[in-house]
């Protein structure tokens, strides 16, 4: 009698002391897993809330799932010309701002001249500079410069040249270091002229660099707000309409097209991940 | 070797670099150089006069030395935070992660993927008076019955942890990668403990890490704003929020610039104290 009394709650603390006996012959792992889950944990809901129905026009509070929002993902007037806007300045700046950055990342990496090291730290200072004095300068300057520059799309788009470039520098740089130069002078051995060699050696080569430059450079341009807010003028970029809405309630929209920019920046990575992964398989395989 | 350099000195280098330092030039230095001289200037908007205006800089530090004070505290707060969640994780993703290695790195980065406003608004949701976090503390007495956590330091802390957290966690992945291995074993082989095979081995040679992660993380963190505007109230406010309001609302831009050089210049002193204490030749790498 006694006995069996006894026995679940024996076993039930055996459960327990089995887990703890888990989570500390594991505790790292544990660990490392908590923090990833409180990583995600925010993603999660915005993702959710863009299912929300919310009762009042506060998306605070679960109620009720739907899928409204996502297809009346443009009845939030502002919503749509906002990311066409962010859109078209991300593509446009990115676009510039990895052929400026290449140029100076193959400049600093292959060639020995006056004013390197200075150059370096050119390139070093906007990283470290915090946003907000970034974006505080640049208006000074469209300010001050107010007949050539008037703030709108056009400021938009310099200043976030201005804060890509670094990043390009730096991506494209790290792969240029690792390059082997005798491909280049082989093709040169060859008869290949400067042009063709660029062409059909150098450019194929960096190729995938300038590649994550130019979707780092585009990421950071579609999110950036500190330096576009200063710069912007009335022009409304995604990030900038959310501010603007935020004063007074945001709508499960903005959850839906941030989910949405989510979704496609993750598929991009998961293919980079399962690539390299594949790519590691292949090389192992070989050796 | 040689002839390579040889065929590409000359002009070729300062052409490539023409168009981004150019652009650098115009767009970073220019308008620093605006912002010097707007912070030495006086009177009211729209008229603003060049009159070597110093007071502006010693009214900002007396006025506003409690939002400085603030975003410098809390900015240390979220760094330390980020590197006692960052280290432990980034560990066990380089040494133990195995295959999946690069898919918890993609967990790392995934919060940027999400527009920072509403990663931030996020937290409101979760820290929400209403919300489950709040009943639960409730509940188990750790808040008061009207106790929240919105609108709080921890709130606004957590919250700059939580959007700084990659800048932290990436390079010391990186410095933990890059480890050899073998240098475990051989301590190992000279009968260290895993504890000081750890402190003896792994933290110095992850030490490069700690530092640009602890500068990636601070810099922008003591600048920020957002948080503190979203998830606190003007008693959780730092020094970015005076500077946005100066600039872009009470339109005082010679105060507001000057604010800016402060806040630069006591970031580049704290700089060079960390300089000092981890030595000079890490910070440069």
């Amino acid at each position: 009698m006694t006995t069996i009394a006894a026995s679940p709650p024996r076993a039930r603390r055996s459960v327990a002391a089995r887990t703890w006996a888990f989570v500390k012959r594991h505790a790292l792992m544990v660990y490392a897993l908590l923090v990833v889950a409180y990583l995600m944990l925010p993603i999660a809901v915005v993702i959710l809330f863009s299912f929300n129905k919310p009762a009042g026009k506060f998306n605070y509070v679960w109620e009720e799932f739907t899928f409204d929002n996502w297809v009346n993902w443009n009845s939030v007037l502002g919503i749509q010309d906002a990311i066409i806007t962010s859109l078209k300045v991300g593509l446009l700046a990115t676009v510039v701002a990895t052929a400026l950055g290449t140029l100076m990342a193959m400049a600093i990496v292959r060639h020995h001249f006056v004013g390197r090291g200075a150059t370096n730290v050119l390139v070093f200072l906007p990283m470290s500079t915090p946003e907000i004095v970034l974006g505080a300068s640049l208006l000074t300057l469209f300010l001050n410069t107010s007949s050539i520059f008037q703030l709108g799309f056009i400021t938009i788009f310099i200043a976030h040249v201005m804060f890509i470039v670094s990043f390009v520098v730096v991506t494209v740089k790290a792969r240029l270091i690792g390059f082997d130069r005798h491909l280049e002078e082989a093709a040169m051995d060859l008869g290949a002229n400067e042009a063709t060699t660029f062409r059909k050696v150098t450019l194929p080569l960096i190729a995938p660099a300038m590649l994550a430059a130019a979707l780092l450079g585009f990421a950071l341009s579609i999110d950036d707000f500190v330096i576009t807010y200063f710069n912007a003028g009335g022009t409304q970029t995604f990030p900038i309409f959310v501010w603007g809405i935020a004063r007074v309630a945001v709508p499960p929209q903005v959850n839906v097209v941030a989910s949405a920019i989510f979704i496609v920046a993750i598929a991009f990575a998961l293919t980079n991940v399962f690539w390299e992964y594949r790519s590691a398989k292949r090389t192992r395989g070989a050796t | 070797m040689g002839t390579f350099f040889h065929r590409h000195r000359g002009a070729t280098p300062y052409l490539l670099l023409a168009p981004g330092v150019l652009w650098l030039a115009i767009f970073f230095l220019i308008p620093l150089a605006f912002l010097g001289y707007e912070s030495l200037q006086s009177g009211l908007f729209p008229s603003f006069e060049f009159t070597w205006q110093f007071s502006n800089f010693s009214d900002g530090i007396r006025d506003y030395h409690e939002q400085f004070i603030r975003s410098f505290v809390y900015a240390g707060i979220a760094t330390a935070a980020c590197l006692l969640l960052a280290y432990p994780l980034v560990y066990w993703i380089a040494f133990r992660a195995g295959p999946w290695r690069n898919l918890f790195l993609l967990f790392i980065v995934a919060p940027f993927f999400v527009t920072y406003l509403v990663r931030t608004i996020a937290w409101l949701n979760i820290l929400a008076d209403q919300g489950p976090v709040v009943s639960i503390l409730r509940d188990l007495h750790i808040l008061g019955p009207d106790g929240r956590l919105l609108a709080t330091t921890f709130a606004v802390v957590s919250g700059i942890t939580y959007n700084f957290f990659p800048f932290m966690a990436l390079p010391i992945y990186v410095s933990l990668e890059q480890m050899d291995q073998r240098l475990l074993e051989a301590a190992k082989d000279l009968y260290a403990s895993p504890t000081q095979a750890f402190i003896r081995v792994t933290l110095p040679l992850s030490a490069p890490g700690i530092v640009a992660g602890t500068l990636l993380t601070f810099i922008p963190a003591a600048g920020d704003f957002i948080n503190a505007a979203l998830l606190g109230t003007p008693n959780q406010a730092m020094i970015g929020n005076v500077i946005q309001s100066k600039f872009l609302e009470s339109l005082d831009y010679p105060s507001a610039a000057a604010l800016s050089f402060i806040l630069m210049g006591l970031i580049l002193v704290s700089l060079l104290v960390y300089a000092r204490i981890v030595g000079s030749e890490r910070l440069t790498g």
